[in-house]
């Protein structure tokens, strides 16, 4: 795991949390008697997108938990099935499954599997629409405690459902560290895997799934020669029963090192951690890892020897976790970390008792039920120190509204104004007498500008950082559909508001994904249409006109126009045969529409495009759809700006400002006489270059007066956009500078050949000249014949 | 000054229904808005013009950050003296989230009115249109004529929002 993913962890991780308490809100106020299908679909969309961004980060666990989630709530949606409080109830449970996951997952601690199983195999029976009755969960719990190791009794409706997972043992030849986590990932999305190296080089993955060995075969074949590949099915009375065995495939090992200082032994554990459950113990000039993990011992030793000499290192199996943690090791585990040499800085805290160390396992006087205790109770306290250790790193990042940071921006604005404005006044003063003042005030400048700087810094990001999450989910994606998939970005430097930002994410994941499950077709397909077999998808950032223009553009199918259309007379929306491409278009933004045939974990459900459309309008942006069939598809997302820097160029019209985006200048010039041509009593038109290009006179375009009237007095600015150039004609040039865009339509209106407003330092308002509509309008003023 | 301490007391009494509002001269006539609506009242500041806008829409200003459009109600209605000096209030309306400046000639005054205090609109009285007009109130044999602000502010002859940005 690079450093690099961690922040877009830390993303998904908070968006989870947040989601999550969300659903939990809407799920505590639901009226089971009419229940608000609004907040029905609320949870769905939170469901939806935890499994999204799960599935991106490779979280099968979580994945797997929000799909079944999602097939639930799908049929209750659609009112297939009536809501009861059993699902409520095993909902809020699938939540708290999920909370933990996260957890897990944030601070690198393992999550019991027991939990989670349950769950899982609660709701596939509940949208199978069998009863999981309070009793018989309560009989499936206490069978479970009794006799873990026993297959589920026939006689529990959830067993049913197991009965379903095949246990596969899949022997692969020779493969390095890196395909088997590639392989570990891929065969993960199928069912629960674990993976062991064998001595004989070979690599056992033991997996649990629904999917026919073919599916198995066909994932594998993308990292493996399918030669090398044995798969035997374990018979299902063998497989141990998928809740009881936690520890299935996990060993546990003590690992023994020469004894080392406490920051290394700390970060060594934390190393360890990532494999699986680990505690640290001190013993005769050793420090003892004991360590419960389903990784071979070779990655252990790789870990090992960031931190230690391997010649020193020793790694003995220990007995599995499950048959006999005992009691001691786990009063090690919880207190050995402290019993280590100190500093004296603190009172030697003395280990306690062994009696209330094991108090956690309830009553371990029955050897039976004695098996499964340290198991279950260790997690929670394992687990416990993992959170600790996690809240004190949250607290290097917080969540802040992002009002909070406006009103910071806009006072440190005002700030820097109120500044000027001081400076501009002491410098009337005598420096020899007001030295101190002067001096003072020079310290006011230089840290009113660091503070400016870095107010700003907290919300411009660049697109790069939504961008680079992609290329893995693509990969991923392409990988599992059986597609081949170029990706590409431009823009990625673009700067955008961080509240755009986070929130574009979802939204282009949606987008995304569709493209690949739905645009580009399987290489076959692509073959016999003529096309390359490898599709091309790009993802493009740009500053147009203002606004902020997001693309997503696949080469593939291209939306069909008749399948819409009858999908969406099926659907009963209001729809006709001769509707514009564009309206037709627009239905696939209805809610509950898809034209899928399958669904899929990937998309089909129809719930990406009206999510992805009101996240879109929520940002007050407005999402374009180009489309033809058999050629491929753009998905084009256009936010305002409602904060993003800009860098311009001012020029000066009369009194005023003006700010032309540098972006869009080509070049600046005072013309000579002769290079001007009128043309056909039409126009100006102005010879620069070999090029004639039509003079736009600001003045007149905004009726502005001016003393400057022939462009020989005044500057000419080459701006061009979308392919066309234009000159425009101004009083002259100011300076360039960046500045912040305001919106004029927050307070205003749309205002044509303006694209928005800043505030320059003298605290006036100068408006940002819209580039593209400009060309357009000074065209239009030239056929009219406005001007002479 | 009297008179706001009087409203005060009369909102204290009880009375749950009274409302305040803010009266504003222009030209001879004397306006009324509910002071809920205003946000602040300050003078007249250099406005940034906009190209191709209506006269009455002086431009927009820098209120701490935000942009803020200025409109003229004395030219949109024709009435008083237009000119701008140290004495020309600026009344900043908050009509639901946006932020609109109005020039008027003076503020004078903030009073509580009862409901049966506000009596209905002749068909005409006020160079403003009377479906703008809530009611008019008479206080101490002066007239008022209480304006719904946000009906006018909003209202596509003040051409201050786009029509699909319209409540």
């Amino acid at each position: 795991m690079s450093i690099d993913m961690s922040q877009f962890y830390q993303a998904f991780f908070d968006e989870a949390e947040e989601l999550l308490a969300e659903a939990e809100h809407l799920l505590l106020a639901l009226d089971l008697d009419n229940p608000d299908s609004e907040d029905l679909n609320a949870i769905f969309r939170a469901a939806h997108s935890i499994k999204g961004g799960a599935a991106t980060f490779g979280m099968t666990d979580m994945a797997e938990i929000t799909h079944v989630l999602e097939n639930l709530l799908d049929k209750i949606r659609k009112n297939e099935m009536a809501l009861t409080g059993e699902h409520v109830d095993t909902f809020l449970e699938a939540k708290d499954v999920l909370n933990s996951q996260l957890e897990g997952h944030r601070s690198g601690a393992d999550v019991d599997r027991d939990v989670q199983e349950e769950v899982k195999r609660k709701l596939k029976a509940l949208s199978e629409g069998k009863p999981v009755s309070a009793a018989a969960e309560m009989a499936a719990a206490a069978a479970s405690a009794a006799a873990p190791a026993a297959p589920k009794p026939a006689v529990v409706a959830p067993a049913a459902v197991v009965d379903k997972m095949r246990h596969y043992n899949i022997d692969v030849k020779a493969l390095s560290e890196k395909d088997t986590a590639n392989l570990e990932g891929e065969l993960g999305l199928l069912g629960d895997v674990s993976s062991k190296r064998l001595d004989n080089g070979h690599v056992a993955f033991s997996l649990k799934t629904e999917d026919s060995e073919d599916d198995i075969i066909s994932i594998c074949a993308f990292i493996v020669e399918p030669e090398d590949i044995k798969i035997t099915l374990q018979s299902a009375a063998a497989a141990p029963g998928a809740a009881a065995a936690p520890a299935d495939g996990k060993q546990r090992y003590n690992i023994e090192v020469p004894e080392l200082s406490d920051k290394d032994a700390e970060n060594l554990k934390s190393e360890l951690a990532l494999l699986g459950d680990v505690s640290i113990s001190k013993a005769g000039g050793k420090t003892i890892f004991a360590l419960t993990t389903e990784d071979s011992k070779d990655s252990i030793e790789s870990i090992c020897s960031f931190v230690v000499d391997l010649e020193t290192l020793v790694i003995k199996d220990a007995p599995s976790a499950s048959a006999a943690a005992p009691a001691e090791d786990l009063a090690v585990a919880s207190n050995g970390f402290i019993e280590g040499d100190g500093f004296g800085f603190f009172e030697p805290i003395t280990p306690p008792p062994a009696a209330p160390a094991a108090e956690p396992e309830p009553e371990p006087a029955k050897p039976v039920e004695a098996a499964p205790a340290p198991v279950i109770e260790k997690k929670p306290a394992a687990a416990k120190k993992e959170v600790e250790k996690a809240a004190a790193v949250e607290t290097t990042s917080i969540r802040v509204g992002v009002e909070k940071v406006d009103q910071l921006i806009n006072l440190v604005g005002e700030l820097v104004i109120t500044q000027a404005m001081l400076e501009e006044r002491i410098s009337k003063l005598d420096p020899v007498t007001h030295e101190d003042l002067l001096n003072s005030l020079g310290q006011l400048t230089r840290n009113t500008r660091d503070l400016q700087e870095s107010v700003m810094s907290i919300r411009m990001m660049p697109m790069d950082y939504v961008f680079s999450r992609f290329p893995r989910m693509v990969r991923d994606l392409a990988t599992r559909l059986g597609k081949k998939v170029e990706f590409v970005t431009s823009g990625a430097a673009t700067e955008l508001d961080k509240g755009l930002i986070e929130r574009i994410v979802d939204p282009l994941t949606h987008l995304v994904r569709n493209s690949i499950d739905h645009g580009i077709e399987v290489p076959d397909v692509r073959h016999q249409s003529g096309k390359n077999e490898t599709g091309r998808l790009s993802l493009s950032a740009s500053n147009r006109g203002g606004n902020i223009v997001i693309e997503v553009t696949d080469d593939g199918a291209g939306l069909n126009r008749e399948r819409i259309l009858s999908k969406a007379k099926q659907s009963g929306l209001p729809v006709s045969d001769t509707m514009p491409d564009s309206d037709v278009w627009q239905l696939i933004f209805a809610p509950g529409f898809s034209t899928a045939e399958q669904v899929t974990d990937v998309s089909g459900r129809g719930v990406g495009m009206d999510v992805v459309k009101r996240n879109v309008s929520a940002m007050g942006g407005v999402i374009d759809i180009r489309s033809a069939l058999g050629y491929g598809t753009t998905m084009s997302i256009s936010l305002p700006l409602t904060l993003a820097i800009l860098d311009g160029m001012s020029v000066s019209l009369g009194d005023n400002m003006y700010v032309v985006p540098l972006n869009l200048i080509v070049e600046t010039m005072q013309p000579q006489a002769t290079d001007i041509k009128t043309v056909t009593g039409a126009g100006f038109m102005v010879h620069v270059r070999g090029e004639y290009l039509p003079i736009i006179p600001l003045y007149s375009l905004f009726n502005q007066p001016t003393q400057i009237t022939n462009p020989v007095d005044g500057v000419l600015v080459i701006i061009e956009a979308e392919g066309k150039k234009a000159a425009l004609f101004v009083d002259g040039l100011v300076g360039q500078q960046q500045v912040v865009i305001k919106s004029l339509e927050t307070n205003y209106r749309k205002v044509p050949g303006v694209s928005g407003a800043t505030i320059m330092g003298d605290g006036s308002v100068a408006l940002i000249l819209d580039v593209p509509t400009i060309i357009k309008m000074g065209q239009n003023n030239n056929s009219e014949g406005v001007y002479q | 000054m009297s008179s706001i301490t009087e409203s005060g007391n009369n909102t204290n009494d009880g009375v749950t229904n009274a409302k305040e509002f803010l009266t504003f001269v222009l030209g001879n006539e004397e306006y009324g808005l509910e002071i809920l609506k205003v946000q602040e009242i300050r003078g007249y500041d250099a406005v940034t013009k906009i190209a191709n806008t209506p006269e009455f829409i002086k431009g927009v200003v820098n209120l701490r950050g935000r942009i803020v459009p200025i409109v003229d109600l004395r030219i949109k209605f024709n009435l008083g003296k237009v000119e701008y000096n140290e004495f020309t209030v600026v009344i900043i309306l908050n009509l639901n989230g946006r932020i609109v400046g109005m020039v008027v000639d003076g503020v004078s005054d903030v009073m509580s009115l009862q409901p049966n205090q506000i009596r209905a609109v002749p068909d005409i009285v006020a160079s403003i249109d009377t479906k703008y007009i809530v009611g008019l109130a008479s206080v101490e044999e002066k007239m008022f004529i209480l304006v719904d602000i946000e009906q006018l502010m909003s209202s596509t002859d003040m051409e201050l929002m786009d029509s699909v940005a319209m409540h």
